[in-house]
């Protein structure tokens, strides 16, 4: 109750501030170039040379769907704060969260939803997907995920293989996604950067991109570089040649960050400079090396996630998630030390060797050792059932004595991906000014008979199990004789 | 801590040392009993002696000197039966498994049964899910049947040049065997239950490039089967026309031909389904579908001529232009139509135990409840022809049963008791065991002197 009480009074708080924050796109904060300078400086570099000068040459242009102010009243409320609030009233305005409390009173002017029975969760989000750049059908020339000509490919990103009409986006929708990251394959130790998308239909990927989230880089540990490299008779063929693969990269990335920081230094003081040339792969890492791309990273095995922060540590980056992960719990202690999340299912494995130490209860032990724990998909038919994932990991967690709650667990597909895609002041709990991402589910979203009945996405109605007008279809799926 | 865990997993089992023998004669009270098909559970008990059940229902004495378990009000069940399993012929998936071959001189008289592990590893994580018995069945071209291979988290197969498969399939990937998966050397319950064949994009591939020659050829194998059957003596002798199968697949595919043997064609397009009927009735053929995406839009067909439907109720994608039309909705039109539906795990082995869950998904999407535990039990059971044994609670059938904490689909719930052959099997997997062994990473000795 006091819980409820105190998300009520921040929605008062920040209510205000909320109002009008959907109205435009926010700017991503990148993007600047370097400061104007002194008569006797040079010209400045023609476009496209300056890493610097436009970090966002991609821009998002999501563009909120209309959407009405709503008030979801009578439900079971998972906030993703840690809160469950019954008879719980959520209040959605200009797209944004404005209230969440329990019995609140609903303002003149909004849409009410009967609630009662149902249960509300923040939208779900899912922090590793191939959706797009491995769309349905599955078919070679739509196989966009994996630049695996070379084992540093930092230089590729995933939005520029996503088929925005990827009929899995809608599939996803269904079951309650509103965000996902989209990352490349696993077959390089730098698979490339990875792209955070608002779970809408678009005509254009950058229709899609989340405004102002940070870019990602997926890295790859194990078994999925090596053999793919070994393969080709050449380096990486063991995982001490990943690592010896990761370290020179970052050597380069260094090497790379201090020309330019020579070459700014030098224009800053008016003195002659000839800059470096720019290389796409070297941004992405130094983008890392500046803590402004987030390291998402693919390893499955206890010892070489010690070994992957042992490198972070030696060139001063930080792992934001180690995804997969099933080993986690092996060293549950290490990764909460280190504030890295842990992306992971409940019961995947064994489809190799580095996936055989699988234990249910993953999550629930990287939670109880105080870490970020999440539930992810990578996979289209997963992404559908993040809930019913969730709910066997609370399971394995119960039958072992933890008393899991289900406002503990809803957090495992909300707020703790939020925070491993370093999007958690926009999305990822019920709090007021945060967007109006919200699920509204037909039972307990941790019983396997559960379906989504609707999801809004900031404040738009994107998705309605009984009303065909909000049920998106791809251009591919138009005019298929057996989809009737 | 070991210790208090192992008393505290004791404590919530219903056998109080879990893997302990059970009396000859065995009264589960207290339960409430689920069978097959229906719409709510009788409360009552369960009488096993010898293995098999010889009583069950409302009013059934408890016999005297029989060791009793009380089921407290769980829901006992039949074992589930696994459709379209690798169980005991695998262990990790990339290391290898023991479901398909790669030889032209051997198709349909590829036989599973020759490979079976019981000690396999992950055995018990299907038994944990419930799993009591488990159809092995060969890895058709293009995979076993609506459920994905297991996972290939980088997708590289598709991008490092290599085609999609390498491996050149023969028109029958061979013949399925139905185990039980007691703990124990003895697996074996049926061998020889079933013919697999792809059919569509994988028929075609198997047969050069398209889908007319393959049904050209299997036309021709069947009949060199029945000339080889009248012809066998003349064959010995060398003294009779050349054939298109090696003279075991020839031997194998006898009872195909003569209707005994069910052939499991995987196929997913409309189109191919009314094909793969078509031939059935022509050539009389026994048929069960298999994969079966688009099944629900053949339903009257498929129902009329009485062909069971293997399927993956998850399937909803247009993961190929073959399942345009897969919806979550396919279990419960084929069973509104007559249709009688099996229900897969999500993987052959691994994810074997997510069948539960995928009955709920079928129930969620429209699937009455008993047809979803018919689908993951008896059905299957018929279906494979060991009925007989399992796949019901009925006087005489194996004691194959679970115990559940609470509805056997739901996540939530847990198996309490799980027997086979009347046999309580341990509550325990390697997967707990390594969860024991990290539960505390605080122990003074390293972890690898807990176990």
């Amino acid at each position: 109750m006091n819980k409820a009480l105190g998300v009520a009074l921040a929605a008062l708080v920040s209510a205000s501030l909320a109002a009008c924050a959907t109205t435009t796109p926010s700017k991503p904060a990148a993007g600047k170039s370097p400061p104007p300078a002194a008569s006797s400086q040079p010209p400045p570099l023609p476009k496209g040379l300056d890493p610097a000068a436009n970090k966002d040459p991609f821009p998002s242009t999501y563009r909120p769907m209309p959407g009405r102010d709503v008030a979801l009243v009578g439900a079971t409320v998972l906030t993703g704060t840690g809160a469950q609030i019954d008879n719980g009233t959520v209040l959605i305005k200009g797209g944004r969260i404005a209230a969440v409390g329990a019995g609140l009173a609903v303002p003149a002017g909004y849409e009410t939803v009967d609630a009662r029975g149902k249960w509300v969760t923040p939208g779900l989000i899912d922090t590793h997907s191939h959706l797009g750049v491995y769309p349905s059908p599955e078919v070679q020339a739509h196989s966009d995920g994996n630049e695996a000509t070379d084992p540093n490919t930092a230089q590729v990103w995933a939005e520029h293989s996503v088929w925005p009409q990827d009929p899995g986006f809608n599939l996803a929708r269904a079951g309650g996604v509103t965000t996902l990251l989209v990352l490349p394959g696993s077959a390089n130790l730098f698979g490339g950067r990875g792209v955070t998308l608002r779970n809408v239909p678009g005509r254009t990927v950058q229709d899609m991109k989340f405004p102002g989230a940070p870019y990602t880089l997926k890295m790859a540990c194990g078994e999925n570089p090596k053999r793919v490299y070994g393969g080709k008779q050449r380096a990486p063929s063991t995982r001490m040649g990943n690592v010896a693969g990761y370290r020179a990269a970052w050597i380069n990335a260094a090497d790379y960050m201090r020309r330019w920081d020579d070459y700014r230094a030098k224009v800053a003081k008016g003195d002659k400079a000839d800059p470096p040339k720019r290389d796409l792969q070297l941004d992405t890492l130094v983008g890392v090396l500046k803590g402004e791309i987030l390291v998402e990273n693919h390893c499955y095995r206890a010892d070489e996630m010690a070994q992957m922060i042992d490198i972070s540590k030696e060139f001063g980056y930080r792992i934001t998630a180690f995804h997969h992960t099933v080993e986690a719990y092996k060293i549950a202690d290490l990764l909460a030390k280190n504030d890295i999340c842990v992306a992971t299912w409940t019961n995947w494995w064994g489809s190799k060797l580095e996936m055989n130490d699988s234990v249910e209860a993953n999550v629930p032990l990287v939670e109880a050792a105080g870490g970020c724990a999440i539930i992810k998909s990578d996979d289209p038919d997963l992404i559908q059932r993040l809930n019913q994932e969730a709910a066997e990991a609370m399971a394995a967690g119960r039958a072992m004595g933890m008393p899991i709650t289900e406002a503990q667990a809803i957090r495992w597909i909300t707020a703790n991906p939020a925070k491993a895609l370093g999007v958690s002041a926009e999305v990822g709990t019920l709090e007021a000014g945060k967007r109006g991402d919200v699920t509204l589910w037909d039972g307990n979203p941790f019983s396997i008979y559960t379906r989504a009945q609707r999801v809004w996405i900031d404040g738009g109605l994107a998705y309605d199990r009984t009303d065909p007008r909000f049920q998106a279809k791809s251009d591919f799926e138009l005019g298929q004789e057996s989809r009737r | 801590m070991i210790r208090r865990l192992a008393s505290l997993l004791a404590a919530t089992a219903l056998v109080t040392a879990p893997g302990s023998a059970l009396a000859a004669t065995v009264a589960i009270v207290n339960a409430r009993i689920l069978n097959p098909g229906a719409a709510q559970p009788v409360d009552g008990s369960v009488v096993v002696r010898d293995g098999k059940i010889v009583a069950v229902g409302a009013n059934v004495a408890t016999p005297a000197g029989a060791q009793v378990v009380d089921a407290k009000g769980g829901i006992v069940t039949p074992g589930l039966v696994a459709v379209n399993s690798m169980l005991g012929a695998v262990e990790v998936s990339a290391v290898g498994d023991d479901v398909d071959v790669n030889t032209p001189d051997l198709g349909a008289a590829f036989d599973v049964q020759y490979a079976l592990n019981p000690d396999s590893v992950v055995i018990p994580v299907a038994r944990l899910g419930g799993i009591t018995s488990a159809v092995v069945t060969p890895r058709a071209e293009g995979g076993q049947g609506g459920a994905s291979l297991d996972h290939d988290d980088s997708g590289s197969d598709a991008t490092s040049g290599a085609p999609a498969s390498e491996n050149a399939h023969h028109l029958f990937a061979g013949q399925a065997a139905v185990i039980q998966l007691a703990r124990g050397s003895d697996m074996l319950l049926k061998p020889k239950v079933a013919m697999v064949s792809p059919f569509g994009d994988a028929g075609a591939k198997v047969a050069g490039g398209a889908r007319g020659a393959e049904f050209v050829l299997l036309k021709e194998a069947l009949e060199d089967v029945r000339a080889y059957q009248r012809n066998r003596a003349a064959y010995e002798r060398a003294g009779y026309r050349d054939l298109s199968l090696s003279r075991a697949d020839l031997e194998a595919l006898i009872p195909v031909v003569n209707g005994q043997m069910p052939l499991v064609a995987v196929a997913n397009r409309a189109s191919d389904i009314r094909a793969v009927l078509k031939l059935a009735k022509d050539e009389k053929i026994k048929l069960v579908l298999s994969g079966a995406a688009e099944a629900w839009r053949v339903a009257p067909e498929i129902a009329a001529a009485g062909v069971p439907v293997i399927l993956n109720p998850v399937l909803d994608r247009p993961t190929s232009f073959e399942t345009l039309g897969a919806t979550l909705e396919n279990a419960a039109r084929l069973e509104a139509a007559g249709v009688t539906v099996a229900i897969e795990g999500n993987s052959g082995a691994h994810r074997a135990h997510e069948m539960r869950y995928n009955a709920g998904i079928a129930v969620a999407n429209g699937m009455t409840k008993g047809g979803a535990l018919a689908a993951v039990t008896l059905n299957p059971a018929k279906i494979f022809g060991v009925a007989n044994r399992v796949g019901s609670l009925e006087p005489g059938k194996d004691a194959d049963l679970v115990v559940w904490s609470g509805d056997p689909f739901e996540p939530l719930s847990k198996p309490q008791l799980v027997l086979i052959r009347g046999e309580a099997q341990p509550l325990r997997s390697r997967q707990l065991d390594l969860r024991d062994r990290y539960k505390d990473l605080n122990r003074p000795m390293p972890p690898g002197y807990s176990y």
